[in-house]
Protein backbone atom coordinates (compact mmCIF):
# COMPACT_ATOMS: atom_id res chain seq x y z
CA UNK A 1 0.00 0.00 0.00
CA UNK A 2 1.32 3.39 -0.99
CA UNK A 3 1.83 5.85 1.83
CA UNK A 4 0.89 9.42 1.04
CA UNK A 5 1.82 11.27 4.21
CA UNK A 6 4.68 9.34 5.73
CA UNK A 7 6.36 7.45 2.88
CA UNK A 8 9.38 5.30 3.67
CA UNK A 9 11.95 7.63 2.15
CA UNK A 10 15.10 8.28 4.12
CA UNK A 11 15.73 11.90 5.17
CA UNK A 12 12.57 13.14 3.47
CA UNK A 13 12.51 16.00 5.99
CA UNK A 14 15.47 17.55 4.16
CA UNK A 15 14.41 19.91 1.39
CA UNK A 16 16.89 18.47 -1.13
CA UNK A 17 15.58 14.96 -0.61
CA UNK A 18 12.00 16.19 -0.79
CA UNK A 19 12.67 18.01 -4.07
CA UNK A 20 14.57 15.02 -5.49
CA UNK A 21 11.44 12.95 -4.85
CA UNK A 22 9.21 15.27 -6.83
CA UNK A 23 8.56 17.71 -4.01
CA UNK A 24 7.10 21.16 -4.76
CA UNK A 25 6.08 20.00 -8.25
CA UNK A 26 2.46 19.87 -7.08
CA UNK A 27 2.74 23.52 -6.01
CA UNK A 28 4.12 24.42 -9.44
CA UNK A 29 1.24 22.55 -11.10
CA UNK A 30 -1.36 24.11 -8.82
CA UNK A 31 -0.11 27.66 -9.14
CA UNK A 32 -0.43 27.46 -12.92
CA UNK A 33 -4.15 26.80 -12.50
CA UNK A 34 -6.97 29.00 -11.22
CA UNK A 35 -8.06 28.89 -7.61
CA UNK A 36 -11.48 27.58 -8.66
CA UNK A 37 -9.86 24.70 -10.47
CA UNK A 38 -7.89 23.73 -7.37
CA UNK A 39 -10.90 23.97 -5.07
CA UNK A 40 -12.88 21.90 -7.55
CA UNK A 41 -10.27 19.13 -7.54
CA UNK A 42 -10.11 19.03 -3.75
CA UNK A 43 -13.91 18.95 -3.60
CA UNK A 44 -14.10 16.07 -6.07
CA UNK A 45 -11.34 14.17 -4.27
CA UNK A 46 -13.66 13.90 -1.27
CA UNK A 47 -10.88 14.95 1.14
CA UNK A 48 -12.29 15.42 4.62
CA UNK A 49 -10.71 17.22 7.56
CA UNK A 50 -8.41 15.15 9.73
CA UNK A 51 -8.77 17.23 12.87
CA UNK A 52 -11.88 15.55 14.24
CA UNK A 53 -15.01 16.83 12.55
CA UNK A 54 -14.22 15.25 9.14
CA UNK A 55 -15.74 18.19 7.29
CA UNK A 56 -15.31 18.33 3.50
CA UNK A 57 -12.13 20.34 2.89
CA UNK A 58 -12.99 21.60 -0.60
CA UNK A 59 -16.39 22.75 0.59
CA UNK A 60 -14.81 24.61 3.50
CA UNK A 61 -12.45 26.39 1.12
CA UNK A 62 -15.34 27.38 -1.14
CA UNK A 63 -16.91 29.30 1.77
CA UNK A 64 -14.13 31.88 1.53
CA UNK A 65 -15.47 35.06 -0.10
CA UNK A 66 -14.17 35.69 -3.60
CA UNK A 67 -14.46 39.44 -3.48
CA UNK A 68 -13.38 41.17 -0.32
CA UNK A 69 -11.19 44.14 0.56
CA UNK A 70 -9.94 42.38 3.65
CA UNK A 71 -6.85 40.19 3.80
CA UNK A 72 -7.57 36.46 3.99
CA UNK A 73 -5.82 34.01 6.26
CA UNK A 74 -5.05 30.33 6.47
CA UNK A 75 -4.61 28.76 9.90
CA UNK A 76 -3.12 25.31 10.15
CA UNK A 77 -4.09 23.55 13.33
CA UNK A 78 -1.15 21.71 14.84
CA UNK A 79 -2.28 22.01 18.44
CA UNK A 80 -2.66 18.24 18.66
CA UNK A 81 -3.81 18.22 22.25
CA UNK A 82 -6.43 15.48 22.19
CA UNK A 83 -5.25 12.66 24.44
CA UNK A 84 -4.46 9.69 22.19
CA UNK A 85 -3.36 11.75 19.18
CA UNK A 86 0.26 12.09 18.24
CA UNK A 87 0.18 12.08 14.45
CA UNK A 88 0.94 15.68 13.44
CA UNK A 89 4.32 15.57 15.14
CA UNK A 90 5.23 12.73 12.76
CA UNK A 91 4.54 15.07 9.83
CA UNK A 92 6.59 17.88 11.41
CA UNK A 93 9.46 15.50 11.97
CA UNK A 94 9.45 13.27 8.91
CA UNK A 95 7.65 15.11 6.10
CA UNK A 96 7.36 18.82 6.94
CA UNK A 97 7.79 20.03 3.37
CA UNK A 98 4.69 18.23 2.20
CA UNK A 99 2.68 20.23 4.72
CA UNK A 100 4.43 23.44 3.65
CA UNK A 101 3.68 22.63 0.02
CA UNK A 102 0.06 21.94 0.93
CA UNK A 103 -0.04 25.30 2.72
CA UNK A 104 1.23 27.09 -0.40
CA UNK A 105 -1.42 25.43 -2.58
CA UNK A 106 -4.15 26.14 -0.04
CA UNK A 107 -3.12 29.79 0.34
CA UNK A 108 -3.27 30.18 -3.43
CA UNK A 109 -6.65 28.43 -3.66
CA UNK A 110 -8.32 30.54 -0.98
CA UNK A 111 -6.43 33.72 -1.80
CA UNK A 112 -4.55 34.01 1.48
CA UNK A 113 -1.21 35.77 1.63
CA UNK A 114 -0.45 34.72 5.17
CA UNK A 115 -0.69 31.32 6.79
CA UNK A 116 -0.17 30.63 10.47
CA UNK A 117 0.57 27.25 11.84
CA UNK A 118 -0.49 26.95 15.44
CA UNK A 119 1.62 24.39 17.29
CA UNK A 120 1.22 23.43 20.92
CA UNK A 121 3.84 24.97 23.17
CA UNK A 122 5.09 21.64 24.51
CA UNK A 123 6.29 20.67 21.01
CA UNK A 124 9.55 22.68 21.36
CA UNK A 125 11.47 20.11 19.39
CA UNK A 126 8.96 19.88 16.55
CA UNK A 127 8.62 23.65 16.35
CA UNK A 128 12.36 23.86 15.79
CA UNK A 129 12.23 21.11 13.16
CA UNK A 130 9.38 22.75 11.30
CA UNK A 131 10.97 26.21 11.54
CA UNK A 132 14.09 24.78 9.91
CA UNK A 133 11.97 23.37 7.08
CA UNK A 134 10.17 26.70 6.66
CA UNK A 135 13.50 28.57 6.57
CA UNK A 136 14.72 26.17 3.88
CA UNK A 137 11.53 26.68 1.88
CA UNK A 138 12.09 30.45 2.02
CA UNK A 139 15.73 30.04 1.01
CA UNK A 140 14.74 27.90 -1.95
CA UNK A 141 12.14 30.38 -3.14
CA UNK A 142 9.01 28.41 -2.27
CA UNK A 143 7.76 30.97 0.24
CA UNK A 144 7.90 34.76 0.40
CA UNK A 145 8.86 37.28 -2.28
CA UNK A 146 11.00 34.82 -4.21
CA UNK A 147 7.87 32.82 -5.10
CA UNK A 148 7.26 35.21 -8.00
CA UNK A 149 10.47 34.03 -9.59
CA UNK A 150 10.04 30.35 -8.73
CA UNK A 151 6.47 30.04 -9.88
CA UNK A 152 6.44 32.80 -12.46
CA UNK A 153 3.26 34.43 -11.15
CA UNK A 154 2.30 37.47 -9.13
CA UNK A 155 1.50 35.56 -5.95
CA UNK A 156 3.39 35.34 -2.69
CA UNK A 157 2.55 33.93 0.71
CA UNK A 158 4.21 33.74 4.08
CA UNK A 159 4.09 30.96 6.64
CA UNK A 160 4.61 31.66 10.32
CA UNK A 161 4.59 29.44 13.38
CA UNK A 162 2.56 30.59 16.37
CA UNK A 163 3.52 28.73 19.50
CA UNK A 164 0.77 27.85 21.95
CA UNK A 165 1.34 27.71 25.69
CA UNK A 166 -0.49 24.72 27.09
CA UNK A 167 -4.24 24.87 26.62
CA UNK A 168 -6.20 21.97 25.14
CA UNK A 169 -9.02 24.25 24.11
CA UNK A 170 -6.79 26.06 21.60
CA UNK A 171 -7.23 23.09 19.29
CA UNK A 172 -10.82 24.30 18.84
CA UNK A 173 -10.75 26.53 15.78
CA UNK A 174 -12.29 29.72 17.17
CA UNK A 175 -10.30 29.43 20.38
CA UNK A 176 -7.20 28.93 18.26
CA UNK A 177 -7.92 32.21 16.50
CA UNK A 178 -8.30 34.08 19.77
CA UNK A 179 -5.05 32.59 21.00
CA UNK A 180 -3.37 33.62 17.75
CA UNK A 181 -4.64 37.14 18.29
CA UNK A 182 -2.83 37.15 21.63
CA UNK A 183 -5.89 36.70 23.81
CA UNK A 184 -7.18 34.14 26.24
CA UNK A 185 -8.15 31.08 24.22
CA UNK A 186 -11.90 31.42 24.62
CA UNK A 187 -13.99 29.81 21.88
CA UNK A 188 -16.18 32.20 19.91
CA UNK A 189 -19.89 31.92 19.28
CA UNK A 190 -20.69 30.71 15.77
CA UNK A 191 -22.02 32.17 13.50
CA UNK A 192 -20.25 34.21 12.27
CA UNK A 193 -18.09 31.43 10.87
CA UNK A 194 -14.35 31.90 10.31
CA UNK A 195 -14.75 32.04 6.52
CA UNK A 196 -16.54 35.37 6.89
CA UNK A 197 -15.24 36.57 10.24
CA UNK A 198 -12.07 34.89 11.43
CA UNK A 199 -8.67 36.23 12.40
CA UNK A 200 -8.93 39.97 13.13
CA UNK A 201 -12.41 39.87 11.62
CA UNK A 202 -11.07 38.74 8.26
CA UNK A 203 -11.99 35.68 6.18
CA UNK A 204 -10.08 32.68 7.54
CA UNK A 205 -9.84 29.00 6.77
CA UNK A 206 -8.65 26.58 9.44
CA UNK A 207 -7.42 23.11 8.50
CA UNK A 208 -5.60 20.39 10.38
CA UNK A 209 -1.92 19.66 9.64
CA UNK A 210 -2.73 16.22 8.23
CA UNK A 211 -5.46 17.66 5.98
CA UNK A 212 -3.08 20.22 4.49
CA UNK A 213 -0.37 17.56 4.03
CA UNK A 214 -2.79 15.58 1.86
CA UNK A 215 -3.34 18.42 -0.63
CA UNK A 216 -0.15 18.09 -2.75
CA UNK A 217 -0.84 14.43 -3.52
CA UNK A 218 -4.34 15.27 -4.79
CA UNK A 219 -2.95 17.90 -7.16
CA UNK A 220 -0.08 15.65 -8.21
CA UNK A 221 -2.00 12.40 -8.79
CA UNK A 222 -5.44 13.76 -9.52
CA UNK A 223 -8.66 13.73 -7.51
CA UNK A 224 -9.83 10.45 -9.05
CA UNK A 225 -6.79 8.61 -7.75
CA UNK A 226 -7.33 10.01 -4.26
CA UNK A 227 -11.05 9.33 -4.19
CA UNK A 228 -10.43 5.63 -4.82
CA UNK A 229 -8.29 5.10 -1.73
CA UNK A 230 -10.12 3.57 1.23
CA UNK A 231 -13.76 4.27 2.05
CA UNK A 232 -15.48 6.17 -0.82
CA UNK A 233 -17.15 8.61 1.56
CA UNK A 234 -14.00 9.30 3.56
CA UNK A 235 -11.21 8.66 1.08
CA UNK A 236 -7.46 8.70 1.53
CA UNK A 237 -5.10 7.26 4.05
CA UNK A 238 -5.36 8.17 7.72
CA UNK A 239 -2.65 8.40 10.33
CA UNK A 240 -3.82 6.06 13.05
CA UNK A 241 -2.08 6.60 16.36
CA UNK A 242 -2.34 3.44 18.41
CA UNK A 243 -1.60 3.67 22.12
CA UNK A 244 -2.37 1.92 25.39
CA UNK A 245 -2.26 -1.85 25.75
CA UNK A 246 -0.70 -2.92 22.44
CA UNK A 247 2.67 -4.49 21.77
CA UNK A 248 3.76 -1.97 19.15
CA UNK A 249 2.19 1.41 19.80
CA UNK A 250 2.82 4.05 17.16
CA UNK A 251 1.46 5.85 14.12
CA UNK A 252 0.29 3.70 11.22
CA UNK A 253 -0.68 5.19 7.87
CA UNK A 254 -3.44 3.03 6.42
CA UNK A 255 -6.37 3.49 4.04
CA UNK A 256 -9.54 4.74 5.68
CA UNK A 257 -11.95 1.91 6.34
CA UNK A 258 -9.23 -0.45 7.57
CA UNK A 259 -10.59 -2.91 10.13
CA UNK A 260 -9.99 -1.77 13.69
CA UNK A 261 -9.03 -5.32 14.65
CA UNK A 262 -6.45 -5.39 11.83
CA UNK A 263 -4.92 -2.17 13.09
CA UNK A 264 -4.68 -3.52 16.62
CA UNK A 265 -3.60 -7.10 15.87
CA UNK A 266 -1.84 -6.96 12.49
CA UNK A 267 -0.10 -3.61 12.71
CA UNK A 268 0.16 -2.73 16.39
CA UNK A 269 1.13 -6.30 17.31
CA UNK A 270 -1.88 -7.23 19.44
CA UNK A 271 -2.37 -6.97 23.18
CA UNK A 272 0.51 -7.83 25.56
CA UNK A 273 0.22 -11.32 27.09
CA UNK A 274 -2.63 -12.08 24.68
CA UNK A 275 -5.16 -10.54 27.01
CA UNK A 276 -8.66 -9.74 25.85
CA UNK A 277 -9.65 -6.20 25.00
CA UNK A 278 -12.09 -4.58 27.38
CA UNK A 279 -12.54 -1.23 25.69
CA UNK A 280 -11.25 0.78 22.73
CA UNK A 281 -11.55 4.51 22.21
CA UNK A 282 -11.30 4.85 18.44
CA UNK A 283 -10.57 8.52 17.80
CA UNK A 284 -8.96 10.31 20.72
CA UNK A 285 -10.23 10.50 24.30
CA UNK A 286 -13.36 12.52 23.52
CA UNK A 287 -14.91 9.96 21.21
CA UNK A 288 -17.50 7.41 22.40
CA UNK A 289 -15.71 4.23 23.54
CA UNK A 290 -16.43 0.82 22.03
CA UNK A 291 -16.80 -2.47 23.89
CA UNK A 292 -13.99 -4.93 23.38
CA UNK A 293 -16.48 -7.69 22.57
CA UNK A 294 -18.00 -5.64 19.78
CA UNK A 295 -14.96 -4.80 17.67
CA UNK A 296 -15.52 -7.46 15.02
CA UNK A 297 -16.05 -5.84 11.62
CA UNK A 298 -15.64 -2.25 12.86
CA UNK A 299 -14.03 -0.18 10.13
CA UNK A 300 -12.02 2.94 10.77
CA UNK A 301 -13.58 5.75 8.79
CA UNK A 302 -16.05 8.50 9.62
CA UNK A 303 -19.11 6.80 8.12
CA UNK A 304 -18.52 3.27 9.44
CA UNK A 305 -17.77 4.50 12.96
CA UNK A 306 -20.91 6.60 12.96
CA UNK A 307 -22.87 3.41 12.29
CA UNK A 308 -21.47 1.73 15.41
CA UNK A 309 -22.08 4.80 17.57
CA UNK A 310 -18.71 6.44 17.65
CA UNK A 311 -16.64 8.81 15.53
CA UNK A 312 -13.27 8.92 13.83
CA UNK A 313 -12.02 12.03 15.64
CA UNK A 314 -8.28 12.32 15.16
CA UNK A 315 -7.80 8.58 14.60
CA UNK A 316 -6.12 8.14 17.98
CA UNK A 317 -6.89 4.57 19.02
CA UNK A 318 -6.56 3.86 22.74
CA UNK A 319 -6.67 0.16 23.59
CA UNK A 320 -7.49 -1.11 27.08
CA UNK A 321 -7.06 -4.74 28.10
CA UNK A 322 -9.35 -6.79 30.33
CA UNK A 323 -7.52 -5.85 33.54
CA UNK A 324 -8.00 -2.12 33.07
CA UNK A 325 -9.86 -0.22 35.77
CA UNK A 326 -12.40 1.55 33.56
CA UNK A 327 -13.72 3.71 36.38
CA UNK A 328 -10.25 5.11 36.96
CA UNK A 329 -9.75 5.64 33.24
CA UNK A 330 -13.04 7.48 32.95
CA UNK A 331 -12.26 9.58 36.02
CA UNK A 332 -8.92 10.50 34.48
CA UNK A 333 -10.64 11.53 31.26
CA UNK A 334 -13.21 13.52 33.24
CA UNK A 335 -10.42 15.21 35.18
CA UNK A 336 -8.77 16.20 31.92
CA UNK A 337 -11.86 17.90 30.53
CA UNK A 338 -12.55 19.59 33.83
CA UNK A 339 -8.99 20.90 33.88
CA UNK A 340 -9.21 22.10 30.27
CA UNK A 341 -12.68 23.64 30.35
CA UNK A 342 -12.13 27.33 29.61
CA UNK A 343 -14.88 28.33 32.01
CA UNK A 344 -17.01 30.43 29.68
CA UNK A 345 -20.12 28.23 29.68
CA UNK A 346 -21.66 27.17 32.97
CA UNK A 347 -22.77 23.66 31.86
CA UNK A 348 -19.21 22.76 30.91
CA UNK A 349 -17.37 24.62 33.67
CA UNK A 350 -19.55 23.17 36.43
CA UNK A 351 -20.67 19.96 34.76
CA UNK A 352 -17.18 18.67 34.05
CA UNK A 353 -16.30 19.18 37.71
CA UNK A 354 -19.35 17.22 38.84
CA UNK A 355 -18.57 14.38 36.45
CA UNK A 356 -15.12 14.12 37.98
CA UNK A 357 -16.42 14.33 41.55
CA UNK A 358 -19.05 11.65 41.02
CA UNK A 359 -16.53 9.31 39.40
CA UNK A 360 -14.10 9.86 42.26
CA UNK A 361 -16.91 9.06 44.68
CA UNK A 362 -17.37 5.74 42.87
CA UNK A 363 -13.64 5.02 43.03
CA UNK A 364 -13.76 5.73 46.78
CA UNK A 365 -16.39 2.99 47.08
CA UNK A 366 -19.17 5.40 47.96
CA UNK A 367 -21.01 5.32 44.67
CA UNK A 368 -24.56 4.14 44.22
CA UNK A 369 -26.54 2.94 41.22
CA UNK A 370 -28.22 6.31 41.03
CA UNK A 371 -24.79 7.88 40.52
CA UNK A 372 -24.59 6.11 37.18
CA UNK A 373 -27.82 7.74 36.08
CA UNK A 374 -26.67 11.02 37.52
CA UNK A 375 -23.48 10.84 35.42
CA UNK A 376 -25.54 10.41 32.28
CA UNK A 377 -27.93 13.21 33.25
CA UNK A 378 -25.09 15.64 33.92
CA UNK A 379 -23.40 14.64 30.66
CA UNK A 380 -26.66 15.20 28.79
CA UNK A 381 -26.99 18.64 30.31
CA UNK A 382 -23.52 19.60 29.10
CA UNK A 383 -23.90 18.20 25.60
CA UNK A 384 -25.26 20.71 23.13
CA UNK A 385 -25.46 23.49 25.70
CA UNK A 386 -22.04 25.04 25.25
CA UNK A 387 -20.36 27.43 22.83
CA UNK A 388 -17.82 24.91 21.61
CA UNK A 389 -17.48 21.16 21.26
CA UNK A 390 -15.50 20.70 24.49
CA UNK A 391 -18.91 20.15 26.04
CA UNK A 392 -19.49 17.13 23.83
CA UNK A 393 -15.89 16.04 24.28
CA UNK A 394 -16.43 15.90 28.04
CA UNK A 395 -19.90 14.41 27.90
CA UNK A 396 -19.47 11.67 25.32
CA UNK A 397 -16.85 9.48 27.01
CA UNK A 398 -18.80 9.55 30.28
CA UNK A 399 -22.22 9.07 28.78
CA UNK A 400 -21.26 6.30 26.39
CA UNK A 401 -18.87 4.49 28.68
CA UNK A 402 -21.38 4.31 31.52
CA UNK A 403 -24.10 3.26 29.11
CA UNK A 404 -22.10 0.68 27.17
CA UNK A 405 -20.35 -0.76 30.24
CA UNK A 406 -23.31 -0.53 32.59
CA UNK A 407 -22.71 -4.09 33.82
CA UNK A 408 -19.10 -3.22 34.65
CA UNK A 409 -19.97 0.01 36.45
CA UNK A 410 -22.83 -1.56 38.40
CA UNK A 411 -20.38 -3.97 40.00
CA UNK A 412 -18.51 -0.96 41.38
CA UNK A 413 -21.43 0.76 43.07
CA UNK A 414 -23.90 -0.22 45.75
CA UNK A 415 -27.63 -0.23 45.21
CA UNK A 416 -28.17 2.01 48.19
CA UNK A 417 -28.36 5.70 47.63
CA UNK A 418 -25.53 7.30 49.56
CA UNK A 419 -26.34 10.92 48.89
CA UNK A 420 -30.12 11.11 48.71
CA UNK A 421 -30.40 14.85 49.16
CA UNK A 422 -28.21 15.91 46.29
CA UNK A 423 -29.87 13.47 43.96
CA UNK A 424 -33.33 14.49 45.07
CA UNK A 425 -32.68 18.15 44.40
CA UNK A 426 -31.31 17.18 41.05
CA UNK A 427 -34.27 15.03 40.07
CA UNK A 428 -36.69 17.75 41.13
CA UNK A 429 -34.98 20.22 38.88
CA UNK A 430 -35.23 17.81 36.03
CA UNK A 431 -38.99 17.42 36.51
CA UNK A 432 -39.45 21.15 36.60
CA UNK A 433 -37.67 21.66 33.31
CA UNK A 434 -38.05 18.58 31.14
CA UNK A 435 -35.11 18.51 28.73
CA UNK A 436 -37.20 17.98 25.62
CA UNK A 437 -39.24 21.11 26.29
CA UNK A 438 -36.23 23.30 26.93
CA UNK A 439 -34.57 22.15 23.74
CA UNK A 440 -37.61 22.87 21.59
CA UNK B 1 11.75 43.65 41.78
CA UNK B 2 12.44 45.66 38.70
CA UNK B 3 12.41 43.99 35.36
CA UNK B 4 13.93 45.24 32.13
CA UNK B 5 14.18 43.30 28.90
CA UNK B 6 17.71 42.96 27.56
CA UNK B 7 18.29 44.63 24.22
CA UNK B 8 18.65 41.32 22.41
CA UNK B 9 15.38 40.11 23.86
CA UNK B 10 13.68 43.34 22.82
CA UNK B 11 14.96 42.66 19.32
CA UNK B 12 13.57 39.12 19.44
CA UNK B 13 10.16 40.43 20.47
CA UNK B 14 10.30 43.01 17.69
CA UNK B 15 10.99 40.19 15.27
CA UNK B 16 7.96 38.28 16.58
CA UNK B 17 5.63 41.25 16.07
CA UNK B 18 6.50 41.27 12.37
CA UNK B 19 4.57 38.03 11.90
CA UNK B 20 1.27 39.77 12.61
CA UNK B 21 -0.66 42.78 11.31
CA UNK B 22 -0.87 44.13 14.89
CA UNK B 23 1.52 43.91 17.85
CA UNK B 24 -0.68 42.19 20.40
CA UNK B 25 -0.35 38.55 19.19
CA UNK B 26 3.36 38.65 19.99
CA UNK B 27 2.35 38.62 23.67
CA UNK B 28 2.63 34.83 23.77
CA UNK B 29 6.16 34.80 22.38
CA UNK B 30 7.14 37.82 24.50
CA UNK B 31 6.02 36.00 27.64
CA UNK B 32 8.16 32.99 26.75
CA UNK B 33 11.13 35.30 26.21
CA UNK B 34 10.43 37.08 29.49
CA UNK B 35 10.12 33.80 31.34
CA UNK B 36 13.43 32.70 29.90
CA UNK B 37 15.11 35.91 31.08
CA UNK B 38 13.44 36.30 34.47
CA UNK B 39 12.66 32.67 35.37
CA UNK B 40 8.98 33.40 35.93
CA UNK B 41 6.28 35.94 35.14
CA UNK B 42 6.02 38.59 37.86
CA UNK B 43 3.72 41.60 37.70
CA UNK B 44 6.72 43.73 36.73
CA UNK B 45 7.32 41.38 33.82
CA UNK B 46 3.71 41.73 32.75
CA UNK B 47 4.00 45.51 32.85
CA UNK B 48 7.16 45.39 30.75
CA UNK B 49 5.53 43.08 28.19
CA UNK B 50 2.48 45.35 28.04
CA UNK B 51 4.64 48.39 27.49
CA UNK B 52 6.66 46.81 24.70
CA UNK B 53 3.55 45.71 22.84
CA UNK B 54 1.36 48.73 23.54
CA UNK B 55 -1.34 46.75 25.32
CA UNK B 56 -2.59 46.87 28.89
CA UNK B 57 -1.04 44.90 31.74
CA UNK B 58 -4.50 43.39 32.33
CA UNK B 59 -4.54 41.94 28.86
CA UNK B 60 -1.16 40.35 29.56
CA UNK B 61 -2.40 39.03 32.91
CA UNK B 62 -5.36 37.47 31.11
CA UNK B 63 -3.02 35.56 28.84
CA UNK B 64 -0.63 34.53 31.62
CA UNK B 65 -3.40 33.03 33.73
CA UNK B 66 -5.07 31.20 30.84
CA UNK B 67 -2.11 29.11 29.69
CA UNK B 68 -0.37 26.54 31.86
CA UNK B 69 3.11 27.04 30.47
CA UNK B 70 3.58 30.52 31.93
CA UNK B 71 4.69 30.30 35.53
CA UNK B 72 3.96 32.99 38.07
CA UNK B 73 6.49 31.66 40.51
CA UNK B 74 10.08 30.55 40.18
CA UNK B 75 10.18 26.90 39.16
CA UNK B 76 13.21 24.64 39.53
CA UNK B 77 16.25 24.69 37.31
CA UNK B 78 14.94 21.35 36.11
CA UNK B 79 11.20 21.50 35.64
CA UNK B 80 10.03 17.88 35.51
CA UNK B 81 6.71 17.28 33.80
CA UNK B 82 5.07 13.89 34.13
CA UNK B 83 2.14 12.93 31.92
CA UNK B 84 -0.56 10.87 33.63
CA UNK B 85 -3.23 11.13 30.97
CA UNK B 86 -4.97 8.00 29.65
CA UNK B 87 -2.38 6.55 27.29
CA UNK B 88 0.45 7.14 29.77
CA UNK B 89 -1.72 5.97 32.67
CA UNK B 90 -2.34 2.65 30.89
CA UNK B 91 1.40 2.13 30.58
CA UNK B 92 2.45 3.10 34.08
CA UNK B 93 2.36 6.90 34.07
CA UNK B 94 1.19 7.04 37.69
CA UNK B 95 4.02 4.76 38.86
CA UNK B 96 6.45 7.26 37.40
CA UNK B 97 4.54 10.17 38.89
CA UNK B 98 4.79 8.57 42.34
CA UNK B 99 8.43 7.74 41.79
CA UNK B 100 9.40 11.33 40.95
CA UNK B 101 7.19 12.73 43.69
CA UNK B 102 8.79 10.52 46.31
CA UNK B 103 12.29 11.11 45.09
CA UNK B 104 12.08 14.87 45.51
CA UNK B 105 9.43 15.00 48.23
CA UNK B 106 7.40 17.55 46.31
CA UNK B 107 3.93 17.49 44.82
CA UNK B 108 2.27 19.07 41.80
CA UNK B 109 3.83 22.50 41.14
CA UNK B 110 6.17 22.03 44.08
CA UNK B 111 9.78 23.20 44.07
CA UNK B 112 12.67 21.72 46.06
CA UNK B 113 14.26 24.02 48.67
CA UNK B 114 17.45 24.34 46.66
CA UNK B 115 15.38 25.46 43.64
CA UNK B 116 16.97 22.72 41.57
CA UNK B 117 13.86 20.69 40.82
CA UNK B 118 10.17 21.35 40.35
CA UNK B 119 7.39 18.97 39.47
CA UNK B 120 4.25 19.24 37.40
CA UNK B 121 1.58 16.66 36.56
CA UNK B 122 0.83 17.54 32.96
CA UNK B 123 -1.98 16.70 30.60
CA UNK B 124 -1.40 14.78 27.37
CA UNK B 125 1.87 15.84 25.74
CA UNK B 126 1.32 13.96 22.47
CA UNK B 127 3.59 11.06 23.39
CA UNK B 128 0.87 8.44 23.61
CA UNK B 129 2.65 6.07 21.25
CA UNK B 130 5.85 6.33 23.26
CA UNK B 131 4.24 6.27 26.69
CA UNK B 132 4.99 6.66 29.48
CA UNK B 133 6.89 9.89 29.21
CA UNK B 134 8.29 12.77 31.16
CA UNK B 135 9.58 16.10 29.93
CA UNK B 136 12.38 17.99 31.60
CA UNK B 137 12.30 21.65 30.65
CA UNK B 138 11.91 21.44 26.86
CA UNK B 139 13.07 17.87 26.27
CA UNK B 140 10.91 14.77 26.01
CA UNK B 141 12.00 11.43 27.47
CA UNK B 142 9.86 8.61 26.14
CA UNK B 143 9.26 4.85 26.40
CA UNK B 144 10.21 4.99 30.05
CA UNK B 145 10.61 2.41 32.77
CA UNK B 146 11.23 3.14 36.42
CA UNK B 147 14.90 2.29 35.91
CA UNK B 148 15.24 4.67 33.00
CA UNK B 149 13.59 7.46 34.99
CA UNK B 150 16.02 6.86 37.84
CA UNK B 151 18.91 7.06 35.42
CA UNK B 152 17.66 10.28 33.83
CA UNK B 153 16.99 11.97 37.15
CA UNK B 154 20.37 10.94 38.55
CA UNK B 155 22.12 12.41 35.53
CA UNK B 156 20.57 15.82 36.10
CA UNK B 157 22.88 17.11 38.77
CA UNK B 158 24.89 16.41 41.85
CA UNK B 159 22.09 17.81 43.97
CA UNK B 160 20.17 14.53 43.67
Amino acid sequence: MEKILLPDIKDLHLIDVYIANGGYNAAKKALSQTSDEIIDQVKKSGLRGRGGAAFLTGLKWSFMPKTTDKPKYLCINGDESEPGSFKDRQIFEFNPHQMIEGAIITCFAIGAKTAYIYIRGEYHKWIKLLQKAIDDAYANGYLGEKMKETFGIEFTCDLFIHKGAGAYICGEESSLMNSLEGKRGYPRVKPPFPASNGLWGCPTTINNVETIANVPSIIKNGWEWFSKIGHPKHPGTLLFGVSGHVNNPGVYELPSGTLLTDIIYKYAGGVPNNKNILCVIPGGSSMPPLRGDKLEGVKMDAESLKEVGSAIGTGGIIVMDEDTDLVKVLARIAHFYHHESCGQCTPCREGTGWLEKILKRIIAGKGSTSDLDLLITVANQIEGNTICALGEAAAWPVKFMVDRFRDYFEKRVSKEVSLPVANKVHSMRETAFPLADVKN
Amino acid sequence: MDFKFTQSNLDRIEQETKKYPVRKPAVMAALYIAQEQNGFISSEVMKAVAEVLGITAEEVLGVVTFYTMYHQKQMGKYHIQVCTNVSCMLRGGYDIWDQVKNKFGIDHMGVTDDKQFSLEEVECMGSCGTAPMIAINEDYYENLTKEKVEEILSSLGSAV
